[in-house]
């Protein structure tokens, strides 16, 4: 098994702590005298750099939000000079102003060595060639991969998005290895490539896939594995962290997230207070190294649990286990955290049904009900009336399993839930509280 | 040699809502489809609407066209005589020859009142019904 850096990934726990201490204490040292923002933000919550006296001492700092970012447009957040900024990186905006994060040379580096890690972890190197088909440009997963698969020594084919027959004819002649795209544009390749007569598994060396960027589910890697002979692994980030920044290793086991760079607490969304270990909660990051749009208790919003046990790779850093939704998306119902993607999940598991649910949730009394409408297949579709019973029975059952709460299944004809360009919207609640 | 009894009828899987069946017996209208006979049968938030027309492709080729799900179901027509005892002879040889009825409608057509019966082997029903006296209806007298 190779490494990047075998000290600091095999690092003991102890050890991790005490170097997370004191890169958090310079970091808001530093912050509290050198960035306004932070400044504000720790005098409003009565929270001094000299209050930060362990790594558990985390918890008195302020969060900070994605809605910080966008208020303070364009660079409102910096914490160092305009001239020592090397780049900058903007998201799309899709939900008001783009958030705009500015880099240091250093912290070009660490986003580029917290990926490399990663890729080496996967067991590419020297005699790998990745093809990046993610977009080059603003958007921080192009440049990410590209700068950490040179640093692993691979050659690093800059495809960028679009023209899939051309992508495909690269993956061909330059004997490509390793792809880093979302895992549909995979599928879609896929798709184009045995329209060319091209067999991505039998006819190309590409092995791995470095996937992230969209949610995916295990069917979709068990797809991508079975069809094109390509192992899918999940990577993780977005542009406030740097880019992509994390990947699960070659055991495929949750994705390692390396505590020197990234400091990663997992909290109840609602109270904000630590859930116990092993429980899913909203992650928060806080970035020990990032110097020019450092990150203290960045509320991510994605909804994961931590895995702190050393991995059977041997490094010993926590692991992410996968996206389970996002905190927007998050019902709470009966007490009990429900994520649509629970749900789809589950209900892709059943052939007799559709894609496409709605939840409905609402009050009878004083007790939460929900019911999950579903569509039921044309070829599912029985005159008898027992087995369609048993049909709910069954999606009933399995939801109960997934979710630890009962729910009501309504079996609805096929194509008369709503349908959505880009982000669904599943859920109607209709409670009054 | 007991498929001529094999009648077809639709099945049709409805969302229980107002203004379902109305666009269903719409559409039938529209495409000058004559409806026998149907019925409702009742889940929990949902139904199935069985029916016999005179012309079911017409009819399943319209309701497929909107998108509804619907499909073939193969059932009996027994001819009964209306009069007391007249549903005792068209079922007591099926009670005998011991099968069993998924589920039975009926209605008065224009010479005689007929039941509809959906058994799980129709070519078995029909042969003992025929055997015991019974009268069943051919496919050619329903179009």
């Amino acid at each position: 098994m190779a490494y990047l850096d075998q000290h600091m990934e095999t690092i003991s726990q102890e050890e991790l702590e005490r170097l997370q201490y004191r890169l958090l204490k310079s970091q808001v040292t530093r912050l509290y005298s050198s960035s306004p923002f932070y400044h504000a933000r720790m005098k409003e919550a009565n929270v001094l750099p000299d209050d930060v006296r362990s790594l558990r001492d985390i918890v008195k700092l302020p969060f900070v939000h994605k809605k910080d970012l966008r208020d303070n447009y364009p660079d409102g957040m910096l914490a160092v000079p305009r001239r020592d900024l090397v780049r900058f990186h903007a998201s799309s905006g899709t939900t008001g102003k783009p958030t705009v994060v500015g880099y240091t040379k250093n912290d070009i580096d660490t986003w580029t060595e917290s990926l490399a890690r990663g890729l080496t972890s996967i067991g590419l190197g020297p005699d790998d060639v990745i093809q990046v088909s993610n977009t080059y440009g603003l958007f921080s997963g192009g440049l990410g991969f590209h700068y950490a698969g040179e640093r692993i020594g691979a050659t690093v084919v800059p495809a960028s998005t679009g023209n899939t027959e051309r992508q495909i004819e690269l993956i061909l002649d330059l004997g490509v290895t390793a792809m880093a795209a979302t895992p549909s544009y995979l599928l879609h390749l896929g798709e184009v490539a045995e329209k060319m007569g091209v067999s991505i598994k039998n006819d190309t060396s590409l092995r791995v896939g470095l996937l992230g960027g969209e949610p995916w589910s295990t069917k979709m890697r068990d797809r991508i594995s079975d069809w094109l002979g390509v192992k899918g692994i999940n990577c993780y980030g977005s542009s406030e962290m740097y880019g992509p920044m994390f990947t699960e290793c070659s055991e495929q086991n949750g994705i390692h997230v390396w505590g020197d760079i990234a400091y990663p607490e997992v909290l109840d969304p609602e109270t904000g207070e630590q859930v116990a270990p092993g429980e899913r909660g909203e992650l928060v990051l806080t970035m020990l190294q990032k110097e020019a749009l450092p990150m203290i208790r960045y509320r991510v919003g994605d909804i994961t649990e931590i895995d702190a046990e050393p991995c059977a790779c041997g490094r010993t850093h926590p692991r992410i286990k996968r996206i389970f939704g996002r905190v927007d998306d998050m019902l709470i119902i009966r007490g009990i955290n429900v994520f649509p993607s629970q749900v789809e999940h589950t209900l892709m598991g059943i052939p007799e049904v559709g894609d496409h649910f709605e939840i409905v949730v609402d009050r009878k009394g004083a007790l939460d009900t929900m019911m999950v409408r579903v569509e039921l297949k044309k070829e599912a579709f029985t005159d008898n009336i027992i087995q369609l019973m048993e049909l709910k029975e069954k999606i009933a059952y399995r939801l109960r399993g997934a979710l630890n709460i009962g729910a009501v299944v309504e079996l609805v004809e096929p194509n008369t839930l709503q349908r959505f360009e880009g982000k669904a919207k599943r859920v109607v609640d209709r409670r009054d509280i | 040699m007991y498929s001529k009894y094999r009648i077809k009828q639709l099945s049709i899987f409805s969302e229980n809502r107002p203004g379902r069946l109305a666009a269903m017996a719409k559409a039938m209208m529209e495409e000058d489809v004559n409806i026998y006979a149907f019925s409702i049968a009742e889940g929990a938030g949902y139904g199935v609407i069985r029916t016999l027309v005179d012309r079911p492709e017409k009819a399943f080729q319209k309701l497929s066209g909107m998108g509804v799900t619907v499909r073939y179901t193969d059932v009996l027509a027994v001819e009964m005589t209306d009069r007391p005892g007249g549903l005792y002879e068209a079922v007591s040889a099926l009670a005998e020859a011991g099968i069993n009825i998924e589920y039975s409608y009926a209605y008065a057509g224009k010479r005689c009142a007929v039941l509809i019966l959906r058994v799980e082997d129709p070519d078995a029903a029909a042969e003992k019904l025929l055997s015991k006296g019974a009268r069943l209806l051919e496919i050619s007298q329903f179009t």
